[in-house]
């Protein structure tokens, strides 16, 4: 995983393997308090008490389960290489809340790369759940809901290249305007 | 057109589209178009998976065939990520590993046009994802 984006697009697999109908990816960030933080919640089934305690550890979970595998093992060795750590709050049938921090101005922090491209793989292969994203920086917020889109539009799919072109190029400019940093526009090429 | 940075741009740019073409979003009848799913766990997403999905859902579309493409969770192939499943309307599913943005372009220039088969099936009897139990 080389960038925060690919890491996000990892956890919210999580999320919609434990059927949450609405996942909320929040970036915050400040250079002036040397801060970076990425909040991934969701409403699905939550982790089981007994496997909570235990779930960043890649070898807890049962192979032909997969309740987790490594995608929180990696995220929580990048906080933590980056001066920062990871909390996870579940509650069985509730939903749980991904919380990692980083050192804004570690030189470990990987930069956020492609996140435009990632909302956009999670919109177009989940239309029934809803996406929030909302992205703080020192100079301003934005947020995007695919449900909001959606109803705005008046469309009841959001599948569509030409459309799903448009939202990545509106995500974006916004993204830009609240001079988000370490962005990237596609990995491809 | 000037960039579109809020809802409203976007559904002015759609209402303009709309006027001149009557083209309406409707969800595709799944069993009707070519699907393709992209596993992306960690595992996928390691090896290039992202990359693998924006290229199918561009040239696809830019190549002029129905498909839908989605993203799946691990197939158990982890070795051979990045993976992907390709269903042909009325067919069995195939799976390929190692599929890289080249072998990306043979299965839609070979396999999804002409239904002739590429190097990097995965030769099992392969259930679909949504088939098999966890």
């Amino acid at each position: 995983m080389k960038t925060l984006s690919l890491n996000i697009l990892d956890i919210a697999q999580n999320s919609i393997r434990a059927k949450a109908d609405e996942i909320s990816i929040e970036i915050k960030e400040s250079f002036t308090n040397n801060r970076y933080q990425i909040i991934i919640t969701d409403n699905g089934t939550g982790i089981p008490e007994n496997i909570l305690e235990n779930v960043t550890d890649p070898f807890v979970t049962t192979r032909t389960k997969r309740k987790m595998g490594l995608g929180l093992p990696l995220l929580k060795y990048h906080a933590e290489l980056a001066g920062g750590g990871l909390k996870i709050d579940s509650r069985p049938g509730k939903g749980t809340k991904v919380t990692a921090d980083f050192l804004f101005n570690h030189i470990d922090r990987q930069p956020l790369g492609d996140i435009v491209g990632t909302i956009i793989i999670l919109v177009a292969s989940n239309p029934e759940i809803n996406f929030i994203y909302r992205h703080v920086t020192d100079n301003g917020e934005y947020s995007f809901s695919s449900k909001e889109t959606k109803e705005y539009l008046e469309v009841d799919t959001l599948y569509d290249n030409a459309l799903l072109e448009d939202i990545a190029g509106m995500i974006g400019e916004n993204l830009k305007e609240i001079q988000a940093s370490g962005l990237t526009f596609k990995e491809m090429q | 057109m000037s960039k579109i940075t809020s809802l409203a741009d976007l559904k002015k740019k759609r209402e303009e589209i709309k006027t001149g073409l009557d083209i309406r979003i409707k969800a595709m009848d799944p069993e009707s178009v070519v699907q393709v799913k992209v596993a992306m766990a960690t595992c996928g997403i390691a090896s290039g998976a992202k990359a693998v999905m924006e290229f199918f859902l561009e040239q696809l579309e830019r190549r002029n065939i129905a498909a839908i493409v989605t993203q799946t969770g691990c197939m158990g192939y982890c070795y051979a990520e990045p993976t992907i499943e390709v269903k042909l309307p009325g067919q069995e599913p195939v799976v390929f590993g190692y599929v890289d943005l080249k072998r990306a372009d043979q299965i839609i220039e070979k396999y999804i046009k002409t239904g002739e088969l590429v190097d990097g099936i995965i030769p099992v009897n392969y259930q679909s994802i949504d088939d098999k139990k966890e």
